[in-house]
């Protein structure tokens, strides 16, 4: 049976040259970083060269990266330990409403705890107005976190820009720390700290060819934050808990990779993603492409099927060898569609009949083929049976 | 397989039994709404209390359009009170079970076919299906 992995933002598949770099550091090299003895000593000079070749990737200093378990974790250190550490300043929190749930959920949190959130609408393509941050930004306002790219339409928030004018704002006393959730971007596209202009930045290793279990987080030195995890002198205090350090060897070798191959990564990407939008486009009547027209990560096409569910449109993908991913609720378990769509103003049945395709490394010109050769007659076979579907209507 | 769901699910959603439109109905069901991301369309021919055609239209995941398949096999060539006493929970052990909160999808089986029942109710006799009401099971399933 063919299978084509086309949900590369779920995750990807650890490259094997990760994989090897990894092997060593469980059986062989598994001494604790923390021990003062050779075993210890050489599991600490390991972690301390990834966190080097992580800081290269992202152009910062190696003393600037803490270790973290994921992603998610790295988000909510970043909110939990920015606004914990700045409670005096104010109780101002200014984010997205597309942002990932690892932000949208701390920041329910820290409104039942008397911090006030402001959570900042999109436009159809999906992007964020500087100007709106502007505005946004009060006497208050300690922090804000905007995504670098969004997770489920692939569309590239302007950071920079908004790195820029929050900075802009710093001065008699006060001090915005802006935050980036990069989990979508690192080793997709260029990114640098000091380019970007960010104060924080969150990233996943298994987002990118590195293993699952293990991110990290960009704190600029300086940043008033407080831990997280507490229980230990881990990470320069920042980040207790015993190191994970086959993880962090992984993502050192994935930063590595990224940082060689990162042009190369996204020459591949780009014209096999446009390639399944023409296709669809040109194939299939009455379908929208969900995001940005051009600022759009490489790997995403985000689709909606006019008059189909979306997690019909997947089973029967699966049953082709292809997987994929829906914003439907149906599929996530809730009633509501996914957030980021109703934020893009679709409607209710647009949102539930969207489809994500996320391409890899590994993604061949056939595999694009194959799909477009495919879904047509899937979507074809689900409108015979929608009661809501007319052609051109 | 995929999201949990039994062979017997699958084989339904991969050929659903009695898709379509027909033609000159004598009740049809009309329930669900895009909110909620299910839509249903139940279709049926009555003969002297029988109902000896059915058809669907499904707009939802592959549980809802696996239980309007097994729904539309079920009550072919029953009476209408049999009919009537099929519930969402025979379907669901028809179709070998359905992952917990995929079951609410099965709601909205059963009510397309009492829907269809109380048009034809209403068409034939004047009277709707007593004490019947289209629900939306959604907000029962999950008070929101």
């Amino acid at each position: 049976m063919k299978r084509i992995y086309l949900d590369h933002a779920a995750t990807t598949p650890t490259h094997p040259d990760v994989l090897a770099a990894m092997q060593p550091f469980f059986s062989d090299k598994f001494g604790n970083p923390s021990s003062i003895h050779s075993f210890g000593r050489e599991t600490r000079s390991a972690i301390e060269n990834a966190r080097g070749k992580v800081a290269d990737l992202l152009g910062a200093k190696p003393e600037e990266i803490v270790f973290t378990s994921g992603g998610t974790e790295a988000n909510n250190f970043a909110l939990h330990g920015i606004a914990y550490a700045n409670e005096e300043k104010g109780s101002h929190i200014i984010t997205s409403a597309i942002e990932h749930h690892a932000i949208l959920q701390p920041c329910k949190f820290l409104e039942s705890r008397g911090f006030k959130v402001t959570y900042l609408p999109v436009d159809k393509h999906g992007s964020v107005d500087p100007e709106d941050v502007r505005k946004a930004i009060t006497d208050k306002t300690i922090l804000v976190s905007i995504m670098q790219a969004n997770n489920e339409v692939g569309t590239i928030e302007p950071v920079e820009e908004i790195a820029g004018m929050v900075r802009g704002t710093r001065g008699e006393g006060r001090n915005v720390y802006f935050h980036t959730d990069a989990v979508q971007t690192v080793g997709q596209v260029e990114v640098n700290v000091d380019k970007l202009g960010v104060d924080l930045l969150s990233l996943s290793g298994h987002k990118f060819y590195g293993p699952k279990g293990v991110g990290a987080l960009f704190i600029r030195k300086g940043t008033r934050m407080v831990p997280f995890l507490r229980g230990g002198e881990q990470e320069n205090n920042r980040r207790a808990s015993t190191e994970n350090v086959p993880g962090i060897v992984g993502l050192g070798k994935a930063c590595e990779l990224a940082k060689n191959e990162l042009d190369s990564r996204i020459r591949h990407l780009t014209p096999l993603r446009d390639k399944l939008i023409k296709g669809i486009m040109n194939k299939i009547p009455d379908v929208v492409l969900n995001g940005h027209p051009d600022q759009r990560l490489p790997k995403n096409v985000d689709i909606s099927v006019k008059g189909i569910e979306g997690e019909s449109m997947l089973l029967n993908l699966e049953m082709e060898g292809v997987a994929v991913s829906t914003g439907s609720a149906c599929s996530s378990g809730t009633t509501e569609p996914s957030h980021v769509l109703m934020a893009i103003g679709l409607s209710h049945e647009l949102a539930h009949g969207s489809l994500r395709f996320t391409l890899g490394r590994l993604t061949t010109e056939s595999d694009i083929i194959y799909v477009l050769d495919v879904f047509p007659g899937i979507v074809e076979k689900l409108r015979k049976m929608s009661p809501t579907y007319k052609k051109g209507g | 397989m995929a999201e949990g769901y039994s062979n017997k699910v699958m084989e339904h959603f991969r050929n659903p039994h009695n898709v379509g439109e027909m033609k000159d109905p004598d009740g049809t069901g009309h329930v669900g709404n895009p909110v909620c991301g299910d839509i249903m369309e139940m279709y049926i021919k009555v003969k002297d209390n029988i109902i000896t055609d059915v058809k669907f239209k499904t707009f939802g995941c592959g549980a809802a359009i696996a239980t309007s398949s097994m729904m539309t096999d079920l009550v072919k060539g029953k009476t209408i009170e049999e009919a009537l006493k099929i519930s969402n929970r025979a379907v669901v052990d028809a179709l070998e079970g359905l992952p917990p909160r995929k079951l609410h999808c099965s709601v909205l089986a059963e009510d397309a076919l009492k829907g269809a029942i109380n048009d034809h109710l209403l068409k034939t006799t004047g009277k709707g299906l007593q004490g019947w009401k289209p629900r939306d099971e959604h907000d029962l399933e999950h008070g929101h």
